[in-house]
């Protein structure tokens, strides 16, 4: 539910990054966080349990520059993704404008990955809101762990499972190295505008 | 789904929070919607607060709490107020979609607030209602 302020002229859009437990969301915020720090005003709010796990969400503004004419600032927040902290997940997902999926590439994370692709569907029902309308972007996370020897899944296998029927962007990358973080963030963005501007027209 | 608000209905809406609100001692409020975002903020300019932040946690936070009273069989808490040593928060929800909330000193009492909160609320639901239609969820 972007907001559009016509007497500042400023659209705040809202991001999520939504996928399973360990998956790398918080990682992609922090790597964010490091490399723009010039458009990042504030520091990366994150509500974690004592061990280290995102508890409610990880929060972050980040000021686009001006598009249009409009300052565009992108609100982004995680998840968190274990499976008994749902209903927060819920709540985070109230008035999303554009969803970043990161799925864990790792083999052994196959089945998680379905069933956090699934549970996001169910949460956006209940905001009368679906994959089918919603700006997303798939971002296939830790490919480089295949280097160390550790079994990741194929970008085919990752594209069947969780992108078949939709077609959306979808990023390989690492969130720790940084690989295409910035690149599925610009997408993400490009997309959520875009839709906001067609929605407006 | 997005929502628009232009100059005209920011400044009455400005108007009534500086009348009501600032005017009368409180030293920042701010009125958000449920997804975070800040439609308008004001201050008595004694304390810059990071507030993207602080609506983010807000938004979070009423959230969280009007899911507990569904829990409990409450259709929602009616005050929701945090006490502190020098700073007070107060949350009045305004619609199914937005939300006021005012960072007040102890020389306020939180009667004369409440009251002054009703004040506002009952005008800003005429510019805000007919904006977003309510989702559940």
């Amino acid at each position: 539910m972007a907001f559009i302020n016509l007497k500042n002229k400023v659209i705040q859009v809202k991001i999520v990054y939504y996928g399973p437990g360990r998956g790398g969301k918080t990682t992609n915020l922090e790597y964010i966080h490091r490399r723009f720090h010039d458009r990042i005003h504030a520091e990366m709010v994150t509500v974690k349990t004592h061990g280290d796990r995102t508890l409610f969400f990880d929060f972050m503004p980040f000021d686009l520059g001006l598009i249009h004419g409009y300052q565009i600032k992108v609100q982004l927040y995680t998840v968190p993704g274990q499976p008994k902290y749902n209903a927060t997940r819920k709540l985070v997902l109230r008035g999303v404008d554009g969803i970043v999926f990161v799925a864990d590439s790792m083999a052994v994370c196959r089945e998680s990955n379905v069933q956090s692709l699934r549970n996001l569907q169910e949460n956006l029902a209940a905001y009368r809101k679906n994959l089918a309308t919603l700006p997303w972007v798939l971002q296939y996370n830790k490919i480089d762990l295949a280097e160390q020897g550790i079994p990741v899944l194929s970008v085919d296998q990752l594209e069947q499972d969780l992108n078949r029927g939709f077609g959306r962007p979808a990023f390989p990358a690492s969130a720790l190295k940084g690989i295409n973080v910035a690149a599925t963030l610009k997408k993400i963005i490009s997309l959520a505008v875009t839709s906001i501007r067609e929605e407006l027209m | 789904m997005s929502y628009t608000l232009d100059q005209r209905q920011l400044d009455r809406i400005e108007d009534i929070l500086k009348a009501d609100l600032v005017d009368n001692g409180v030293r920042c409020v701010f009125l958000i919607d449920m997804a975070g975002n800040i439609i308008t903020h004001m201050d008595n300019g004694e304390k810059q607060h990071d507030i993207y932040s602080l609506a983010a946690l807000a938004a979070g936070n009423f959230g969280a709490v009007s899911a507990m009273a569904k829990i409990i069989g409450e259709n929602e808490f009616s005050l929701l107020f945090h006490k502190g040593k020098k700073e007070n928060i107060h949350f009045n929800k305004i619609s199914s979609e937005f939300l006021l909330i005012t960072i007040f000193g102890n020389e306020i009492s939180l009667g004369f607030l409440r009251m002054k909160v009703a004040d506002s609320v009952e005008q800003l639901k005429g510019i805000l209602e007919p904006l977003v239609p309510g989702t559940d969820g």
